[in-house]
């Protein structure tokens, strides 16, 4: 009922800012590209690419045991690589495809079909809005993996994503990003995606875990990190990286970009910073591996925050963030038993949900924010977190069948060999480390 | 011959090495090894989740030298391995029955 009402309060106001843009839109010719915006957008391309290779695979790498190092590393490259591929085959059109509805677009760019080199999107080049995109699908079917690791196959990833792509992420893509999805038009605040990127990837592993059992020996056998030192170096990577995923969401060049990137440094920062504050509160040493989940828990929640929010907004959401997260990871998973073996779920579905709900409070012109005060910050708020609900719905039940149909194709858990001798050998037939 | 097998902590070694070097001991093996005695173990915490390691990083230095110098090694060692503390380790004297250096053959002391 209410959610009616909304779409179409939502759609009148979507008419009459058409309206009030129609006489300027009129006069211009055909869209024209523009050189430093196709160029910024091209090097936040690869930027977000970095993230995942070498960024996402370093942080995950080194969080596991040395035995599963090459596994952990090589699901990320592949599955990001096989999104690639299913992306300019049937994603890119799903997502972003011209009709279609709220849950879905249309499927006339099936294969890339009628997009050339002069296509334009935006001010910039079509193929660049494109691939811009790609990386995000590859990057979040990657981060999933991160409640995974260490016991699934790796033929089971590679079905689990197919599937999971599919009917998970290029939907919500499609809803966040593309005018006409659902919540675009519900008005909801996503700058760079941490609804369809983060407490998308952040439920899907939590689910996927919970599938897939946890790893033999856990709790009670110690699983210490590998190697801090290339966690921290892929902490690195994905903050740098991050400057693309954000400002490059502002899709140009531009003001909103540098809001973007000036949050992304500062939300970060203070996130960083508070979960060691958080331990150091709680009687522990500020630790390594403390300043690097803050970090990515920072980045996390000024995801859908960069371009929304102001400075002293960001700094404050990532300090909320960060602490919130520390508690989801080393209180509550433990508490409720679940293996999500690279706290996937804990930092980027918990700060997924932190950074969406706050960008509904922070946006608000009152609070620093770039807000137009149009929108109350309660009735923003509930969009997001109608937002952020939907999201968790789609995800856990998407996620759920894409698990199960990877369980019947390829069997899904490696065996209790392979998995206690590590999967390096037993999926790869290499070691990490001679 | 006597085999002297030392467990020492891991920052004593240059300590070690230079203190056997001036008795005119001319080799040495020396192995990263892992252990407990009466020294506790580092408590580890990583996102929460605590693990205690019992097992300490020790190094383990292996020198075989003729009898008459045998008792100088132990006490050489002893002084410099020393800093007072739980877990500075122990040293093992044990009887070598022969010695063979591989490129000549020759063996017993001369080998050494």
């Amino acid at each position: 009922m209410t959610f009616a009402r909304k779409l179409t309060g939502a759609a009148l106001a979507t008419g009459l800012s058409l309206f009030a843009a129609l006489p300027a839109w009129a006069q211009e010719e055909a869209p024209k590209i523009d050189s430093g915006d196709t160029a910024w957008m091209m090097t936040s391309t690869v930027l977000v690419l970095a993230m995942i290779l070498p960024g996402l695979a370093l942080f995950y790498g080194g969080l596991t045991r040395a035995k599963n190092m090459l596994s952990a590393m090589t699901q990320i490259g592949a599955v990001a690589a096989l999104a690639m591929l299913i992306w300019v085959t049937w994603g890119y059109t799903m997502a972003f495809g011209d009709g279609g509805g709220a849950y879905i677009g249309g499927f006339g760019k099936l294969f890339m079909s009628g997009i050339t080199a002069d296509a334009v999107s935006g001010t910039i080049p079509e193929f660049v809005f494109a691939c811009f995109q790609m990386t995000f699908a590859a990057i979040t079917v990657a981060l999933v993996l991160g409640g995974t690791v260490e016991r699934i196959k790796f033929s089971a990833v590679m079905v689990f994503g197919i599937v999971w792509l599919t009917l998970v992420y290029f939907p919500i893509a499609h809803m966040v990003w593309a005018s006409g999805g659902l919540f675009f038009d519900m008005g909801a605040l996503d700058f760079a995606g941490g609804t369809v990127v983060h407490i998308n990837a952040g439920v899907s592993a939590l689910v996927a875990a919970l599938i897939l059992g946890k790893r033999k020996g856990y709790p009670t056998e110690p699983m210490p990190p590998h190697s801090l030192t290339l966690t921290m170096v892929g902490t690195g990577l994905l903050w740098v990286g991050w400057f693309g995923f954000n400002a490059g969401s502002a899709l140009a060049a531009n003001g909103s970009a540098s809001l973007a990137m000036i949050n992304t440094f500062v939300a970060t920062a203070s996130a960083g910073l508070f979960w060691m504050i958080a331990e150091r509160v709680l009687g522990h040493k500020a630790s390594a591996l403390g300043f690097c989940s803050g970090i990515i828990a920072g980045l996390v929640a000024v995801t859908p925050a960069a371009g929304n929010v102001g400075v002293f907004g960001a700094v404050v959401l990532g300090a909320i963030a960060s602490v919130i997260c520390y508690f989801a990871v080393a209180k509550l998973k433990p508490a409720l038993g679940y293996d999500d073996s690279l706290d996937a779920f804990g930092i980027h579905g918990v700060g997924g949900i932190v950074g969406a709900i706050g960008t509904g409070i922070l946006h608000d012109p009152s609070l620093g924010g770039p807000g137009d005060g149009s929108v109350g910050i309660g009735a923003q708020t509930l969009i997001q977190i109608e937002a952020v609900l939907t999201t968790i719905v789609l995800a856990a039940i998407g996620t759920a069948i894409a698990v199960y149909v990877a369980k019947a194709i390829t069997g899904l858990r490696v065996s209790t060999d392979v998995e206690l001798e590590g999967l390096d050998l037993g999926e790869h037939g290499e070691r990490a480390y001679n | 011959m006597k085999l002297i097998m030392a467990i020492i902590k891991p920052f004593k070694l240059d300590e070690v090495r230079e203190a056997l070097s001036s008795l005119g001991i001319a080799g040495m093996t020396v192995s990263e090894v892992k252990g407990f005695g009466r020294q506790k173990g580092q408590t580890e915490i990583y996102r929460g989740a605590e693990y205690t390691t019992n097992m300490v990083p020790k190094i383990k230095v292996e020198v075989v030298c003729d009898d008459a110098l045998a008792p100088r090694v132990v006490e050489g060692i002893q002084q410099a391995a020393n800093s007072g503390a739980i877990g500075d380790g122990k040293i093992f004297v044990l009887d070598v029955g022969q010695a063979v250096r591989i490129r000549t053959g020759e063996t017993g002391e001369t080998a050494l």
